[in-house]
C-alpha cells in the first residue's frame, strides 16, 4: 500500500450518493434543439465557422478555437444552425452569452471521421494535436483545455501524471459511475496521456466512499499493471487539485505555481475517456456523463447527454418535480452555482445537475456576527483564518486580505459550511477578490496612463529641441552667407530678393490700379511672363518632349494669356474712367 | 418555477452559534452543583439574578440600536457572559453588586462596542474588574466551605442577594489569599496551620476546580473550542509554579498542584480564556495566548496585589490579542513560511 497523506481541515458533509447510483448511464437522446455555448472552457471563446442556415453534421467543427487557450467546439448532432446569438447558459452571472443553436434533424449522421491506427506509433505533438482539435477541456469543472494542460511548459519532466477520480463533491456521481463502468476505457485513456507525458509513476486516486468502482478499477488494472489505483479517506474537498497532490505525494503546489512545477499533471477519469475517443475513435468532444440528483427529481441517475441539451430536458427525463425546486445548481451543493433558467443547456463542465428540495437544502438563515470560533480556520484546506479575512472583507481592507493570502483561497465552502453564524464567507472572498482585481487593473490602467504621458512630454520636449537645433542651425548658415556675400563685396542675395518683395508688396499697396505707372508695370511683367512661357512651350515642341510637360506648359501660357486679358481690359477701364 | 440565485456553499452544517452557548451554559453545571454543594446556594443566586439583569441590559442595549430582540437575544451569548460572571463573583453579593457587574459587562464592554463579535475584551472579566477595583471589600468576602463553617440555605441566600442590609453571614480568607499573606511558615506548616488549605489547594476548591476541569474537557469533546490555550494556560501556570516552589520554603509561590486546582484556574482555563472573540485566532496564537495568561496569572497571584488574577491576566491578554494574531500567522498552502507582517 503506498502511503497517502492528509490535507490541512476538510469537511465531512452528507455524501448524498447513493441517490444517483442506483441504475447505471442512461442516454439523454437528441433533443430537438442543441444550444452551444462559444465559452464552455477556460480561455479565449471559441470563434464560429458556420453561418445561419448551414447544414451540419454530427462531429463536424461549428466553431474554432481562437488562440492558444480556447478549444474547438463540434456539432453534437447533425442538423440545421438556426441562431448564433445570445441565450442563458449556465455561468454564475446568470448573464446570456453567445451560443451556435443547431436544430437537430434527429438523423444524428456522423461526419466522417477516424482516429489513429495505434498511438503507440505517434509522437505525442501529434496525439496533443489530435486532443486540441477534439475540443477536449477538463471535465473535472474547471474546464481547462486539456491539450494546453498536457504540453506543459518546454524542457520540464513530469514526474508523476496523477488522474483524478476523487469526486469529493456530496451529490455527484458522474465520475463514480464512469469509472464503475468504463474502468477499461478510463485506464485505456490513461495509457495514450502516459504516452503523451512519459510520467515516472501513474496514481489514480479516489475517495474510499466509492467501492464498487475502486473494484472495477482494480479488476480493469490487474492486466495491465501501468496505473496505481490509490483510494484514501473521504473527505471534502480532496478531489481538490491542490489537495489531491498533497494526499497522493506529500508534496503542495507552490503558491503562485501550478502542479508542472512540481513535476505533477493531473487529469480527470472523465477527460481519460474523452482523450481515449479522441485518439482511438478519432470522435470529439461532443457527450458526457451528467448526474442528475436532488430530492425534487423522481428518478434521479446519470445520462450520457449531448453537449448544449437543455437543463430542461433532462430535469424531465429525471422526471422532475417543479413545485418542489426552489433553486437549481450546476455541480454540487458545495462549490456549484445556481441556474436561473432551466433552458440553459449542458456544457463541457457540466458535471451535476441538483434539483434540491427546501427541505433538503434549506435557503441560508440570516447571519449572524462572526463569533471567531475559528471552526472555520479548522476546517480551510488552505490553512488560511476565514475569520480574519472575513473581518478584513467587511473593512475592504484590501492590504490585509493579500497579506493573510486571500489568493490561495480555493472557495471550497468548508469555511462556510462550519460557520454557526451562518455567514456567507465565500461570497464576502469572491467580492474582495473581484473588488482587488478591479483595483489591481485599475491601478495598471493609470499606470498605462502615466507612462504615455510621461512618454508624451519627453517626446515634446525633444522635438522642442530639435526644432531649436534647426533654427539655430538655419540661423547660423543664413548669417554665413551674409558674411560671404559682404566678403564677396557684392550685394547679400537673399536680402536683395527680401527687398525687391518688401517694394513690390509696397507698391501693390501703394495703388492698385489708381496707380497708372505700376498698372502698366504689372502688365508689362506679365507679358514678359507670358512671352517666356511661349518661349518655352515652343522650345519644348521643338525638342519633343514628354506630352504631359507640353500640356502643363500649354495650360500655364493660356491662364497667362487670360490673366493678361483681364488685366489689360482692367487698365483700359481705368483709363477710361 | 421560480428559481433563487444564491452563491455556493448551498449545503451547510447544522452547528449553530446558539447552539455553542448552550453547550457553553451546559458545560458549567458540574462546576455550579459543587459550588453550590460547598459554599451554599450564593452562586446559584448570583447566577440567576445576573441573567435577568444581563437579559434585560441586553434587550435595553438592542432596542436602543434598532436590532431585532428575537434574533440577537437567543443566540445566548448575553446569557454566558451573565452566567460567567455570576460564577466568578463571590456568593452572597448584594443585588446591586451583581446589577453593576452585569450592566459593565453587557452594556460597556460587549454593547457599546458593536455586541456580539466586536468586544476586545472578554465582558465578563470587564465587569468583574470594575467591581474588584470599585468594591473590592465586598470583592474579597468568600463564604467558607462546608465543613469549615455553616453553608446557608436557600433563603438565606436570598436574603442575602435582596435584602443584604439584614443579611449578616461569614467570611474566611481563600486559600490563595493565606497562601499571599503567609510570612515566614514553611509550605508544610501552613498547610498544618490552616484548615482551609484542605488536601492540596484548599477545602472545596479542589472539588471545584476538578469540576470545571471536566465540564471543559466535555467542550473539548464536543469542539467547541481547541486544546491550544488551556493547555497552553495551565502549562504555563504549572512551570512557574514549579519553578518558583523553591522547596516549600515560607517564600515558596505555592505548588503547580495548588495553583492548578485553586482559585478560578479550571474556570478561567476553560470558561474565560476560550471565549474566541478576545482571544487570538490562530492555533500558534492560542498557544501564546493561553501561555501568556498562565504566567500573568502566577505573577499577580504570588508577587501581585490581587490573590486571584485570572480576570486580570485575561484582559491584559486581551489588549495582546490582536498583537499576537499579527505574528502568528499559519503557513498557508503552497507557502515556504507566513508572510512576514509588515
Amino acid at each position: 500500500m503506498r502511503r497517502v497523506y492528509d490535507f490541512h481541515g476538510g469537511i465531512h458533509p452528507a455524501e448524498n450518493k447513493h441517490q444517483s447510483v442506483r441504475s447505471g448511464i442512461r442516454s439523454a437522446g437528441v433533443p430537438a434543439q442543441l444550444i452551444l455555448p462559444l465559452s464552455q472552457h477556460i480561455g479565449a471563446a471559441a470563434r464560429p465557422v458556420v453561418t445561419v442556415g448551414d447544414y451540419v453534421l454530427k462531429g463536424q467543427v461549428i466553431a474554432e478555437a481562437a488562440g492558444h487557450v480556447s478549444a474547438t467546439l463540434h456539432a453534437p448532432s447533425s442538423g440545421r444552425i438556426s441562431g448564433i446569438e445570445d441565450r442563458p447558459i449556465p455561468h454564475p452571472s446568470g448573464l446570456p452569452a453567445p451560443c451556435i443553436v443547431i436544430d437537430c434533424d434527429q438523423q444524428d449522421l456522423w461526419t466522417p471521421h477516424q482516429g489513429v491506427a495505434d498511438y503507440r506509433d505517434c509522437d505525442a505533438s501529434e496525439l496533443l494535436e489530435l486532443i486540441s482539435s477534439a475540443g477536449i477541456a477538463g471535465m473535472g469543472g474547471a474546464g481547462f483545455p486539456t491539450a494546453v494542460k498536457l504540453m506543459g511548459k518546454p524542457g520540464r519532466s513530469v514526474k508523476t501524471l496523477i488522474i483524478n477520480g476523487t469526486e469529493c463533491e456530496p451529490y455527484i456521481t458522474a465520475d463514480d459511475i464512469l469509472m464503475r463502468e468504463r474502468a477499461a476505457d478510463i485506464l485505456e485513456g490513461v495509457a495514450i496521456l502516459q504516452h503523451i507525458l512519459q510520467p515516472e509513476e501513474t496514481l489514480l486516486g479516489l475517495e474510499d466512499n466509492k467501492p464498487e468502482a475502486i473494484a472495477a478499477l482494480r479488476e480493469a488494472s490487474a492486466s495491465a499493471s501501468h496505473v496505481e489505483i490509490v483510494t484514501f479517506p473521504t473527505k471534502y474537498p480532496s478531489g481538490g487539485e491542490k489537495q489531491l497532490i498533497e494526499i497522493l505525494t506529500g508534496k503542495q503546489v507552490p503558491a503562485g505555481g501550478l502542479p508542472g512545477d512540481i513535476g505533477i499533471v493531473c487529469q480527470n477519469v472523465g477527460t481519460a475517456v474523452a482523450v481515449r475517443d479522441a485518439v482511438i475513435y478519432g470522435k470529439p468532444l461532443i457527450s458526457r456523463i451528467t448526474t442528475v440528483t436532488g430530492d425534487a427529481v423522481a428518478t434521479p441517475q446519470n445520462f450520457e447527454v449531448l453537449l448544449g441539451t437543455p437543463m430542461q430536458h433532462l430535469l424531465d427525463l429525471a422526471g422532475l418535480q417543479p413545485e418542489r425546486c426552489e433553486r437549481l445548481v450546476m455541480g454540487g451543493p458545495m462549490m456549484g452555482f445556481t441556474v436561473t433558467n432551466p433552458q440553459a443547456p449542458i456544457v463541457k463542465t457540466t458535471n451535476c445537475i441538483l434539483a434540491p428540495t427546501t427541505t433538503e437544502l434549506p435557503p441560508p438563515p440570516p447571519a449572524q456576527p462572526c463569533i471567531r470560533c475559528g471552526l472555520c480556520a479548522e476546517a480551510c484546506p488552505a490553512s488560511l483564518l476565514p475569520q480574519q479575512l472575513f473581518w478584513f472583507a467587511q473593512g475592504k481592507e484590501f492590504e490585509k486580505l493579500e497579506q493573510h493570502n486571500l489568493f490561495d483561497c480555493i472557495e471550497c465552502g468548508a469555511c462556510s459550511w462550519v460557520c454557526p453564524s451562518h455567514i456567507p464567507l465565500v461570497q464576502y472572498y469572491r467580492a474582495s477578490k473581484a473588488d482587488i482585481l478591479q483595483q489591481r487593473r485599475d491601478h495598471a490602467k493609470s499606470e498605462q496612463a502615466r507612462e504615455r504621458f510621461e512618454a508624451r512630454q519627453t517626446r515634446r520636449a525633444q522635438e522642442d529641441e530639435e526644432r531649436e537645433a534647426k533654427r539655430a542651425a538655419r540661423k547660423a548658415a543664413a548669417e554665413k552667407r551674409t558674411q560671404l556675400a559682404t566678403q564677396e563685396g557684392g550685394e547679400d542675395p537673399i536680402q536683395a530678393a527680401i527687398d525687391r518683395a518688401k517694394a513690390k508688396k509696397a507698391a501693390q499697396q501703394a495703388g492698385t490700379g489708381t496707380e497708372p505707372a505700376a498698372a502698366a508695370s504689372a502688365l508689362d511683367t506679365l507679358r514678359q511672363k507670358l512671352e517666356k512661357a511661349e518661349q518655352r512651350l515652343a522650345q519644348s515642341h521643338a525638342s519633343g518632349e514628354d506630352a504631359k510637360i507640353v500640356t502643363a506648359l500649354e495650360a500655364s501660357a493660356e491662364r497667362l494669356r487670360g490673366k493678361l486679358t483681364e488685366a489689360e481690359s482692367a487698365a483700359s477701364e481705368a483709363g477710361a474712367s | 418555477m421560480s428559481l433563487m440565485r444564491i452563491s455556493s456553499p448551498h449545503a451547510h452544517g447544522t452547528f449553530s452559534t446558539g447552539m455553542v452557548m448552550r453547550q457553553v451554559l451546559l458545560a458549567t453545571v458540574p462546576g455550579l452543583f459543587l459550588l453550590t454543594l460547598f459554599f451554599g446556594f450564593g452562586t446559584l443566586v448570583n447566577v440567576a439574578w445576573a441573567c435577568i439583569v444581563g437579559l434585560a441590559c441586553e434587550a435595553l442595549a438592542l432596542s436602543l440600536r434598532g436590532r431585532s430582540l428575537a434574533f440577537y437575544l437567543k443566540d445566548g451569548s448575553a446569557l454566558v457572559t451573565c452566567v460567567l460572571l455570576g460564577i466568578a463573583l463571590p456568593p452572597y453579593s448584594p443585588w446591586w453588586l451583581i446589577a453593576v457587574g452585569v450592566a459593565s459587562s453587557i452594556l460597556m464592554a460587549k454593547q457599546l462596542y458593536g455586541g456580539l463579535g466586536y468586544n476586545p475584551f472578554n465582558p465578563a472579566m470587564v465587569g468583574y474588574v470594575v467591581l474588584l477595583i470599585s468594591f473590592p471589600l465586598q470583592m474579597s468576602s468568600w463564604a467558607p466551605p462546608r465543613g469549615l463553617g455553616d453553608v446557608p440555605g436557600l433563603w438565606e441566600a436570598l436574603q442575602a442577594c435582596f435584602l443584604p442590609a439584614q443579611y449578616d453571614g461569614l467570611t474566611m480568607a481563600t486559600p490563595l489569599d493565606i497562601l499571599r499573606q503567609n510570612q515566614g511558615l514553611l509550605m508544610e506548616d501552613l498547610w498544618a496551620q490552616s484548615p482551609q488549605l484542605g488536601r492540596w489547594a484548599g477545602v472545596g476548591w479542589e472539588w471545584v476546580n476538578l469540576a470545571f476541569l471536566a465540564g471543559g474537557l466535555w467542550l473539548l469533546y464536543r469542539r467547541i473550542f481547541t486544546w491550544h490555550a488551556p493547555v497552553a494556560m495551565l502549562a504555563s501556570l504549572s512551570l512557574m509554579a514549579a519553578l518558583f516552589y523553591d522547596g516549600g520554603s515560607s517564600s515558596s509561590g505555592g505548588s503547580p498542584v495548588f495553583h492548578l486546582l485553586s482559585g478560578a484556574t479550571m474556570f478561567g482555563a476553560f470558561f474565560i480564556i476560550t471565549d474566541p472573540v478576545s482571544s487570538a485566532v490562530s492555533v500558534r496564537g492560542r498557544l501564546v495566548f493561553g501561555a501568556l495568561i498562565g504566567v500573568l496569572v502566577y505573577l499577580i497571584r504570588v508577587w501581585g496585589n490581587y490573590p486571584d488574577a485570572i480576570a486580570f491576566a485575561v484582559l491584559i491578554a486581551n489588549f495582546a490579542a490582536p498583537f499576537i494574531d499579527h505574528y502568528t500567522q499559519p503557513r498557508v498552502y503552497g507557502h515556504k513560511q507566513p508572510k512576514s507582517p509588515e
